[in-house]
Formats: structure tokens, sequence, C-alpha cells
């Protein structure tokens, strides 16, 4: 998750968000999009300003975090807030008044937003204080199902999901433990 | 296939068909009764099975809404659901893991053997061990139970090799593959078990023993049953002599419909059981049917519970395989030396890594967590059921807010754990963690109780009419041709699984029903 000056200059992005130096750097913002130069991946948003999308998968991260899991598992995670803030503006409301109170607290500590904190040490101590309230437990619970239940990082763990059209694990490993 | 009229009140009606319901549609079909079971639930077959926890989640369980109470850690961690069972043709047999265990002699005589413990509501059975033997029998064979009738145990998965050589290093004896309602080798016209895993999920190969495939058919196939899916029952009716005559149910378009019958039986599960004998209140019983006692809806049972997983230095793949692969019976004893009266079991489980995220230590985050699912691969599993102590104001109650549907009250679920259910759980985590240190674990987690699958004791057995709502054939005391079904009948609940429990009672019961109107009794 650090700036990384090799992966090249997608059109469009203008050079200083791209050099920040913070927990989003990888993710940069053009238009009302967010583009992953590293892992290679944009996100067109609907509903929620492309900040507000940035600062929600460092927030994904910081509740989740695991180093073996690319950005864009975490963006998948919450771009389900974008798409459900477009049909609910209580939703739109939670999430915005939500990051804005986190942009705020982060301004006041370290003077950028969230997301350009460069520790997580320091990002995760700005959350503790608002980790009861329902803005942080709406987005952690989501999590839950939408990091979680996503069956491309299954392996990444070493699970191996569906087994029944694979004859099961009889002949597959259910009793392959040979270290005790 | 069997279609009896709305207005037959000759039939027996049946409200539920898992391990009680089901068990007990068949055998009265095979005794020539005329049978209606309404099932709240869909049918899904083997087929229809899904292999992905969350996805079969929202195919089988019950998730209409319910309401929770208490000091127990489900009502913070799950407030609107205080279960984990099924709501499908089949019941919570289509869910449950397969362990087919006997209840002990002092566990159906606890009141007598523990004495009087202070808060607990203890009730001897007004049956015993000894009585119920026959009846165990039976129910091992037709379920096809390893380690009975000459059935070879299963083998053990990985998770069960971690497990058994812990015990081992702490000293336990009594560790094996257990006594599994999944064929270890093709039997009833069922083939043997695959180790697919997803024993929870419904299981793909039918080597486990469900209501939904190895009994309702065979009902079925007399001509006797029918099952009626998607039929949620709302009320029973009674005439002026107090004997019920009707259940009222929303078919599956929502419309109301009155099914007459000459016996009905409550197998809905320790939740929607009482909820129902609740909500048929009327002048002549306005505390609910059946409920002169007062004991309608309390004592509600859950079994302790909690887990325990452990990061071993290298992977286990726990995931792999039957889910409850391997048991360890040494602390099922009773022995009050430990600070506690009553026993539990260890037995293995796993989850997969969408609910381990759910469930290993609801609502945490941070690292401490995300290291801990880091370790999945090398994850063993074990989950704690012991016996819990009835309480009079753990209770299912009529929500004063929340309706369903169709405009009828909700189940609420009050628990507070007592203090020997403290002490229990206690001693359960710190022996488990011991266990897996034993055999080199990295970390233990103590993980709390899940929403309850073993729901016990609302409806319970009683000797006497002032102490319990049914007697030891599970007939009420209040209503001579309305029965009780299900694990609500437990006067108390041990430490065993209690599927075998409730399938060896329904099969008793059948035979007791079959014998009553013969006699014209009821």
């Amino acid at each position: 998750m650090q700036n990384s000056p090799q992966a090249g200059r997608p059109p469009g992005v203008d050079r200083r968000s791209f050099l920040k130096a913070g927990a989003a750097a990888a993710i940069a913002i053009s238009g009302t999009a967010l583009i992953n130069a590293r892992e290679a991946w944009g996100l067109e948003t609907k509903s929620l300003s492309p900040e507000t999308m940035r600062t929600l998968i460092v927030l994904a991260r910081d509740i989740y975090p695991h180093d073996r899991l690319a950005d864009r598992f975490y963006a998948i995670a919450v771009k389900g807030w974008d798409e459900k803030s477009a049909g609910n503006a209580a939703t739109k409301e939670m999430v915005v008044a939500g990051v804005l109170v986190l942009d705020a607290n982060a301004k006041a500590a370290h003077g950028v937003g969230y997301a350009d904190v460069a520790w997580e040490e320091d990002r995760v101590a700005l959350l503790r204080p608002m980790s009861e309230g329902a803005f942080f437990q709406a987005v952690r619970s989501d999590l839950i199902s939408s990091l979680y239940n996503q069956h491309e990082i299954w392996p990444l763990f070493g699970y191996e999901g569906e087994s029944a059209s694979k004859g099961g694990y009889i002949h597959r490993g259910f009793n392959d433990l040979d270290w005790l | 296939m069997a279609q009896f009229d709305l207005n037959d009140d000759s039939v027996v009606v049946i409200v539920g068909s898992g391990a009680g319901g089901g068990t007990l549609g068949t055998d009265l079909a095979r005794n020539g009764i005329k049978t209606v079971i309404l099932e709240a639930g869909g049918r899904y077959e083997i087929e229809d099975f899904i292999n992905d926890e969350w996805a079969s989640f929202l195919q089988l369980a019950w998730k209409d809404p319910r309401t929770t109470s208490g000091t127990w850690e489900v009502h913070k961690d799950f407030p609107g659901l205080p279960a984990w069972i099924v709501k499908a043709v089949g019941g919570s047999t289509v869910h449950w893991a397969g362990a087919s265990l006997r209840l002990r002699d002092h566990e159906m005589r606890t009141r007598t053997v523990y004495g009087d413990v202070a808060g607990a509501n203890l009730l001897d059975w007004p049956i015993t061990v000894a009585e119920m033997e026959p009846w165990y029998a039976k129910a091992e064979d037709r379920m096809g139970t390893t380690r009975t009738n000459g059935i070879p145990g299963l083998p053990g998965n990985n998770n069960y090799k971690v497990l058994e050589a812990g015990a081992k290093k702490l000293g336990y004896t009594e560790v094996s593959t257990g006594r599994m309602s999944i064929n270890s080798q093709p039997r009833d016209g069922r083939g043997s078990c695959q180790q697919i895993g997803f024993c929870f999920q419904g299981c793909k190969s039918g080597a486990k023993w469900s209501t939904l495939y190895a009994e309702i058919p065979k009902g079925e196939a007399t001509g006797k049953l029918e099952v009626r899916d998607q039929c949620q029952a709302l009320h029973i009716e009674h005439d002026a002599s107090g004997k019920v005559t009707a259940v009222v149910y929303a078919d599956k378009d929502g419309k109301l419909q009155r099914q007459k019958a000459r016996v009905v039986a409550v197998a809905g599960n320790s939740i929607e059981s009482p909820r129902l004998l609740l909500n048929s209140a009327s002048s002549m019983f306005p505390d609910g049917l059946a409920n002169s006692s007062g004991q309608v809806g309390r004592n509600y049972m859950r079994h302790l519970t909690g887990s325990v997983y452990a990061i071993m230095p290298k992977p286990v793949h726990m995931y792999r395989g039957t889910t409850m692969a391997g048991i360890v019976q040494d602390e099922a004893k009773n022995d009050p030396g430990r600070g506690f009266v009553g026993g539990y079991e260890f037995e293995t489980l796993s989850l997969g890594l969408a609910f381990m995220a759910a469930f290993l230590r609801p609502g945490a985050w941070g690292r401490e967590f995300t290291s801990a699912i880091d370790g999945y691969d090398h994850m063993a599993g074990l989950w704690i059921v012991g016996e819990d102590m009835p309480q009079e104001t753990n209770r299912v109650t009529l929500d004063p807010k929340v309706k369903d549907r169709f405009g009828l009250p909700v189940a609420s679920v009050h628990v507070d754990d007592h203090a020997n259910d403290l002490a229990m759980r206690a001693h359960a985590y710190k022996q488990g963690s011991a266990l897996y240190e034993a055999v080199g674990a990295v970390r233990a987690f103590p993980t709390p109780p899940y929403p309850s699958t073993h729901n016990l004791g609302t409806n319970r057995m009683s000797e006497k009419p002032r102490d319990g709502v049914v007697n030891k054939w599970g007939q009420t005391h209040d209503v001579k041709n309305l029965f009780v079904s299900d694990g609500s009948q437990f006067t108390t609940g041990g430490a065993e699984n209690p599927t075998l429990t409730i399938v060896a009672l329904a099969t008793r019961q059948a035979d007791t029903i079959a014998t009553m109107m013969g006699k014209n009794e009821i």
C-alpha cells in the first residue's frame, strides 16, 4: 500500500494525487472514477463521490486488514455502499456523514484526511472512539459477508469451498495430516 | 400420494417435519393412520442443497423475525437470530451434524442426583433410561447410527486427528469418531459418506440421516401421509369440551385454511412450539393451550455451547470431511468436584471461511482478529455441548410489539446464563485450549456460542401436571388429544446432542398414539 512510481501513470490522473504518501496512495482519482494502476482496476462511482469511496476502501482494510489481499477485494466489498446510496437517501447521508466525521477527526489530529493518514495505527486510533457508532457498525458488519464471502479470496486463505461436485474429500485429502 | 380433505376430522395433524414430526408422521402412516404434516418451510431435495454457507443459510434457515433478551451473548451478537435452525421439510435434520448419543442415567434424574441447585428448575424425567432403552435401540437401527448394530465408525478427518492427539496427551481416554447417523457403508438405500464437509448445509450424498429423504418418503409411500409444505400453523382450535379439533394455517399463497383433526401433535422446535400454544389462547385456555401449569415456554434450554478454535503449527484443513468428525466424552460425567453439576462433550466442528469470519468473535475487528483468520488453514476446532440448567425465567414468550406477516406476535427468547453454566463453560474453554496446546497450538480462541441449534425444554415432560406441560408420552396434561413431539418435551437437556432422543421419543409416541386411537381413548 505504498506509493508506487513504477506503476506507470494512467491518462487523466493528476500528478498531485498520485504522489500522495498515505494509505490510499495507490488509489488515484480521475473525475468520478477511482483508478488503481498497480492492480490495474478502475471503479466508476454512481452516487458517492470518488473521495468518499476511496476512504471507504481504506476504512475496510483498516477494519479487516489482510496483507495478502489486494485493494480490489476491499473495493468490491464496499462497492455496495455506492449502489445502496443511489437508491436510498438515508443510507447515503449516513455514509457521507460518517466519512465527513472521520476526515474531520483525521485533519484535526494529523492535518490530512483519513485516507491519507500514513500509519494504520494512527487510523485505527481514530476509529476506536466511533467503533460503537451506527456508521462504523454498518460498514463493519456488511464486510463480514461483502469481504469474506467473496469466493475469489477463499483460496488465498487455503479454503477450498464447494466440494460435492468434486466427489467430496474422500480421495482428496480429508485425512492427509501427517505432522502429528 | 395421499391428499386429505380439510374437513376430514379423522386425521392426525402434525405441525413440523423434523426429527420429531417427520418420524412421528412416518410411523403413524405405517400404522395405517391418516396423517397430515404441516411444514412452514419449503421442500428442498438433495440436489437443491448448496455447498456455500451463506447461500445455504438463505435457502434453509428460519429467518422470520424473533426477538431476544437476557445476559446470554447471543442476544448481543445476534439479537434477531436466537436460533440457527431450519425452515424446510426435514426441519433441522437437514442441518444437523449427525451425532447420535443416548442420554445418561443421571441426566434423566437430575433433581435427585444434582439436588437443589439454586435458581435451577430441575426435575427428574417421568421416564428412565431403562424405559428408553428399546426405543433408543430402534432409533439407532432406523437411523443407521455408527458403532451400533455392527455398523463401523466413520474414518477420522484431519480435524479429528488433532482432537484425538490432543485429547490423549491430556490423558482423556473416551475419544473416538463417535456414534454418527451418517452411513460409513451403504445402508437403507443410501450411500456412504464422501467426506464432503458442508454437513450443516444439507448432505449432498444423502449419507446423513434426515427425515427429508430417509423417513418421509417411506411414510408417503403408504398412501397415508400427506406433507403440505409452505404451510405455517397459526393456531389450534378446540371444542367446548376442551379437545382440540383443528389447526388453522396459512397456505403457500398466504390463504388461511382450517384442517380438522382427531389428534394434533406439535413439533415445530422449542421456539415455535410454545409460540403456537401461546398464540392458541382462548376463553377456556386464557394463558395459552395446555398451559394450566404456566410452564409453556419456560425452562428454555440450549445446551451450554461455545467453541475452541486453535491455530496449529502446520496446516489442518479442518473443513475437509465430516463436520462433527469425533468426540471426547471424558468430561460428560457428573463430577461436582469440578465446580459445577452435569458435564459436557467435546465434538469437532469446523466452519468455512465465510462463517468463521461471522462467528469466531462476533463484532471483533483489527489485526488480532484478522491474524486469526489468516491462520484459517492451520485451524482445528471443537464445539462444547454441555448440560445447561433449566430456569423458569429462561423462556419463550410472545413479543408484545413485533408481529409476523400474518399479524401474530413473534417469539421472544430470554436467556440468562446460570452460574453453573458459566462455571462449566469456563472449565470447557480451559480444557479445550489445553487440548490443542498439548499438540503445539500457537494460539487458541474461546469462541462464544452461536445462535442455538439445540433448542429444548419449553413444553417439558413431568409426572405431575403442575410441574410441566406433557406427560411421559408427550401427551399434554390438559388436553388429551394434543401431543408435543419435539425437543421441547425434554425435562432437562443432558450433555448429548438431542436428535437421537427426539427420534426415540417420537417412535415411542407413535406407538402410544396408535394404541390410544385403537382403544378410542383419543
